[in-house]
């Protein structure tokens, strides 16, 4: 295929040097995509547990990870579906400070991130540790909405924005690769949008 | 879920008007590649400087015997693709498509089906309806469309049958039976039966409303699925 005539698309000025391959501007809006019915979680009965290969298994009650030293994040998030976001801010834990709670098995090596509605993702530890990835419950200051995935969810904004689980219920750690909701429905392992991984086989 | 295909180059063989803002283009595709109903394609534009856009569009038509899919194209304001497939795009051009994507929304033509759809959400579902049609179990399948007016009724020719339903929100055809209003219990309440999977298709404020719904007639959470259309456009 050499190109589309008379397609010019939003393309002719210089692109953003933040959009991923493949990826548009999506300005001030924030779509809402999931693929089951929102829940109604209340803070009182939302925890958050990891456990798997980990040396001492934790579950944090809202009370209690509030307390936890807080973190943020700053910056630009993409969605599969093509768009981004730039210049976003959240606001919770870091998920360095919830590992060095439960001290990783050296044999571990993947995660499985889990929800409250039975949504899962993979990700290899590293995409999660080291100031790659948070559960936050603000977003610009505010108490994250119900349909980004409130009151918490996870956010490793490196990758494609399904791998941010929505309504976050725990990690399971692992020392193999166990492909999640989306992965097993032909989407791609790591989902990293500066190789738009956005497919299995990408 | 199989890898979806690599990309490929389609010929449109047909392009239909729906409504006033939506089309349907029949594709040839130039590999076989057997969709499942409820499925959709990426269809990626290029242009001559090398800039591309990419944009998701579900598969209407049923998983069938020829090489051929269509797909039912909403035209947004502002919408980099579709304002493109819509004013300029004409049987023989060539397209660059990739699929089928998807492995949760999708039906398999043999377990009880309950689609509802909000608007431009009816196009994964009448490639299950049509499936339903074809293969003559139209008894597992109960399809409810909401739409504003009569005009916005993709496929209004076909879709009309014992197994179905229209729903309008704002304004209904001449002594239409049911006064124009938001999608409500009532509309839900017979469509239920024991077993049935809901597949629930719309803006996101369309599937939340219907899955509250749902939840209101003691639906269970679990035997729903959603696909949230965002601005594809």
């Amino acid at each position: 295929m050499k190109f589309n005539r008379d397609f010019k698309g939003r393309g002719g000025e210089a692109r953003d040097p933040r959009l991923p391959p493949g990826q548009y501007d999506i300005g001030s809006d924030w779509p809402v995509l999931s693929a089951e019915a929102t829940p109604n979680l209340a803070t009182s009965e939302w925890t958050f547990a990891i456990g798997g290969l980990v040396g001492n298994p934790v579950t944090w009650t809202w009370d209690e990870i509030q307390a936890l030293e807080p973190a943020s994040y700053e910056g630009d998030i993409h969605c599969v579906t093509t768009w981004s976001k730039f210049g976003v801010s959240f606001g919770g834990v870091s998920v360095d400070t919830l590992l060095a709670c439960a001290v990783p098995l050296p044999s571990a090596s993947h995660v499985v991130a889990y929800s409250h509605t039975g949504y899962t993702t993979n990700l290899p530890l590293g995409d999660i540790t080291d100031g790659k990835a948070w559960v936050v419950w603000e977003y610009e200051r505010r108490p994250l909405e119900v349909g980004h995935g409130g009151p918490a969810r996870l956010l490793v904004p490196h990758l494609y924005f399904w791998k941010s689980v929505k309504w976050v219920a725990g990690l399971r750690l692992l020392d193999h690769d166990e492909p999640g909701f989306w992965e097993v429905n032909g989407y791609h392992d790591r989902g990293d949008p500066w190789l738009e991984q956005r497919y299995q086989g990408d | 879920m199989p890898k979806p295909g690599r990309w490929q180059v389609a010929t449109v063989k047909q392009v239909t008007t729906e409504t006033k803002r939506a089309k349907t283009f029949r594709l040839a595709l130039s590999e076989a590649s057997r969709h499942l109903a409820g499925q959709h394609y990426v269809v990626r534009l290029t242009a001559e400087d090398g800039y591309t856009a990419s944009r998701s569009y579900s598969v209407a038509s049923p998983p069938d015997e020829s090489q051929d899919i269509e797909i039912t194209v909403e035209r947004l304001e502002d919408g980099e693709v579709s304002a493109y497939l819509h004013d300029v795009v004409v049987p023989g051009d060539e397209l660059e498509v990739r699929g089928p994507i998807g492995g949760w929304f999708v039906w398999h033509g043999d377990t009880p089906a309950l689609l509802i759809g909000g608007g431009s959400g009816i196009v994964p579902l009448m490639a299950m309806l049509r499936l339903a049609r074809r293969s003559g179990r139209s008894d597992l399948v109960r399809l409810v469309a909401s739409v504003r007016r009569p005009g916005d009724l993709y496929y209004a020719k076909e879709l009309p049958g014992p197994e179905t339903t229209v729903v309008y929100t704002r304004e209904a055809p001449p002594s239409w039976g049911r006064p124009p209003r938001r999608l409500g219990e009532e509309d839900l309440r017979h469509t239920l039966a024991p077993g049935v999977t809901a597949y629930v298709c719309g803006s996101s404020g369309f599937a939340d409303h219907v899955t509250g719904l749902l939840a209101l007639l003691e639906f269970p959470d679990e035997r729903i699925r959603v696909e949230r259309f965002g601005p594809t456009s």
